[in-house]
């Protein structure tokens, strides 16, 4: 579905105004994505998961530098294909509520993007009101401005929102942030049911735990590096089948774990010295 | 029913603030160094002995203390006699009346234009950021914002009426015609100038907050949601923008009906247009102090009422606003 190889990007960092350095944010980033699949990425905040998001999506800023190559259904997924394909075969969730308009009510909003999918207009709203309903929005969200709606509610309307775009391939950044277990289970159980309908996801989290039950894989970042993909299944007992001492340190760090945190850094310290 | 409560509260908060308006302005009529006798009397004053002078005083009540005076001035206010304007002859509500037609025809399509042009021109150079047109737009608002008006008016008289000869160079009529032999089309004729000018000062401002709120909409995670979903930037601008930007517009065109109002005063002195920004000139010039009295408090009515309404368009616009206060 989707091919990233060797993706490496820059963005411009002003240390004073007359002096531009480039900061790596992505370095030969390499990943794939199957259809029907949960791939989840991984990491701590500053990894460089929203901006691999925005990279594929093809939002980053201008003064961006972007090395290697993205591939859509094999073809190069190069900046015009993306426009043409944003919102139609590819759909972001995005990380923050204030992304719905405060101005708008919520069923108009999916309408839009419904209608920014190609749908006919006619079309639209009654598309838009069969996704509200799927994600158990009722009469009375459907009708309600953005700041009216509980944080699960908002995340659902976004979440709608990339439904009723009938995209391919789903990215969803952060779908989980700020939500008790109960809504946090409903929103990736939405997005396990997309995965099931064929289509591909992509989950940003830092919660690896919040991730593993509906994820088929999970790829860690660490610094804008790939640090390592593994079945989701890999992440068991003691993650003896990790590959990485990051992502194995990472596993064990979790409090039902070991909530041990004295490997990494032995481990790092050994990493630095040699 | 709901509605009655709020109304009747805005009703109440504008009473208060006229009131204030009242108090503040007859304190400056009594401050300042004008002699109500001497303004009624004008050229006749060296006709008149000290003894009728004083005569005039006390008949108007001059002898008594301040208090007594406002207090005398706000009762007959209250039941609607604002006084006699020496200058026009006549009652100055009457004045105020008479005037106000002509000059709400000239502020109102001034207003209307610069509102409308402004937030249009606001929202495209928002939109299109850097380009050509945005370049375009901008340094047109950023020279227009500091133009002074009397400058432009004298300016656009010099050339559209003296050099060109296309539009008059005064008043709402032509010279000697009665008020009823005048068509509508040269009212017109007579109102372009003026309108013109007022018109093209007032989009400057309105177009560079449309465009800074433009700005930081098209930056914001609306927008980039929306690009996400594939929308143009005509699409972002067209859906989200109109909304996002108007309500710095609708608080921008409501807030500067006063300086409009302060810019009707110059502009209706330069093109000698007969409405009630040159009757404050009059008034203020030939100390008539119940006609100045009477325009500042009708002045502070226009503009609170003009506030007024943009609260109320607040609620209508951004939900976020409760219509609490109406």
């Amino acid at each position: 579905m989707l091919t990233i190889d060797q993706l490496s990007l820059q963005l411009p960092l002003y240390a004073s105004w007359w002096k531009r350095d480039w900061a790596t944010c992505l370095d030969e980033f390499s990943l794939t994505v199957f259809p029907g699949e949960v791939h989840a990425v991984v990491g701590a905040s500053g990894a460089g998961k929203s901006l691999l998001a925005y990279a594929i999506m093809g939002l980053l800023p201008t003064p961006a530098r972007l090395n290697g190559q993205l591939y859509y259904q094999g073809k190069p997924l190069n900046a015009s294909r993306q426009r043409q394909l944003r919102g139609r075969e590819l759909a972001l969730i995005p990380q923050s509520l204030s992304a719905l308009d405060p101005l708008v009510r919520t069923q108009r909003q999916v309408t839009w993007a419904a209608q920014r999918a190609g749908q006919p207009s006619a079309h639209a709203w009654h598309a838009s009101q069969q996704a509200l309903d799927h994600y158990q929005l009722d009469a009375r969200a459907q009708q309600a401005y953005a700041h009216e709606l509980s944080g699960g509610m908002a995340r659902r309307v976004l979440t709608a929102m990339a439904h009723v775009s009938q995209a391919k391939l789903v990215i969803a950044d952060e779908p989980s942030v700020g939500l008790d277990p109960h809504q946090r289970q409903r929103v990736l159980d939405a997005l396990r049911e997309l995965a099931n309908q064929g289509k591909s996801v992509i989950l940003i989290t830092h919660h690896l735990r919040h991730a593993l039950p509906i994820a088929d894989r999970v790829t860690i970042m660490r610094d804008g590096k790939l640090v390592e993909t593994a079945p989701a299944c890999a992440f068991q007992d003691s993650g003896a089948s990790l590959t990485n001492a990051y992502s194995q340190a990472l596993w064990l760090a979790l409090p039902d774990n070991a909530f041990a945190t004295t490997a990494i850094s032995r481990r790092e310290q050994e990493a630095h010295v040699a | 029913m709901r509605l009655i409560a709020p109304i009747a509260k805005r009703v109440a908060r504008l009473a208060l603030v006229l009131t204030c308006v009242a108090l503040v302005s007859y304190g400056l009529m009594m401050a300042s160094p004008i002699d109500p006798v001497d303004a009624y009397l004008g050229p006749q004053m060296a006709q008149v002995s000290p003894e009728q002078r004083a005569l005039i005083a006390q008949r108007w009540g001059f002898d008594e203390s301040v208090a007594v005076q406002f207090g005398h001035w706000l009762r007959q206010l209250v039941s609607g006699d604002l006084g006699w304007s020496h200058v026009y002859n006549q009652p100055v509500s009457e004045v105020i009346a008479q005037r106000f037609q002509r000059s709400i025809a000239l502020l109102g399509s001034a207003w209307l234009i610069s509102a409308l042009v402004g937030f249009s021109l606001g929202v495209v150079a928002g939109a299109k950021e850097g380009s050509k047109l945005d370049n375009i737009i901008s340094t047109y608002a950023f020279i227009t914002a500091s133009t002074p008006a009397f400058w432009l008016a004298i300016l656009a008289v010099l050339l559209f009426s003296v050099t060109l000869g296309w539009t008059p160079t005064c008043c709402a009529g032509p010279a000697g015609a009665l008020n009823q032999e005048v068509t509508l089309a040269t009212r017109l004729h007579h109102l372009l100038l003026p309108v013109a000018t007022l018109a093209l000062l007032g989009i400057a401002s309105i177009t560079l907050h449309t465009r800074t709120r433009m700005l930081e909409l098209m930056r914001s995670d609306v927008a980039t949601h929306a690009f996400a979903q594939g929308a143009s930037r005509l699409d972002v601008a067209w859906r989200h923008g109109l909304r996002h930007a108007s309500v710095p517009a609708i608080t921008l065109a409501f807030a500067s009906l006063g300086e409009l109002f302060g810019g009707s005063i110059l502009i209706e002195q330069v093109f000698a247009y007969p409405g009630l920004g040159q009757a404050t000139v009059a008034a203020g010039l030939r100390s008539d102090v119940p006609l100045l009295l009477g325009i500042a408090l009708f002045t502070a009515l226009f503009v609170s009422v003009g506030n007024m309404i943009a609260d109320s368009l607040y609620g209508v616009i951004d939900p976020r606003i409760k219509a609490s206060g109406l």
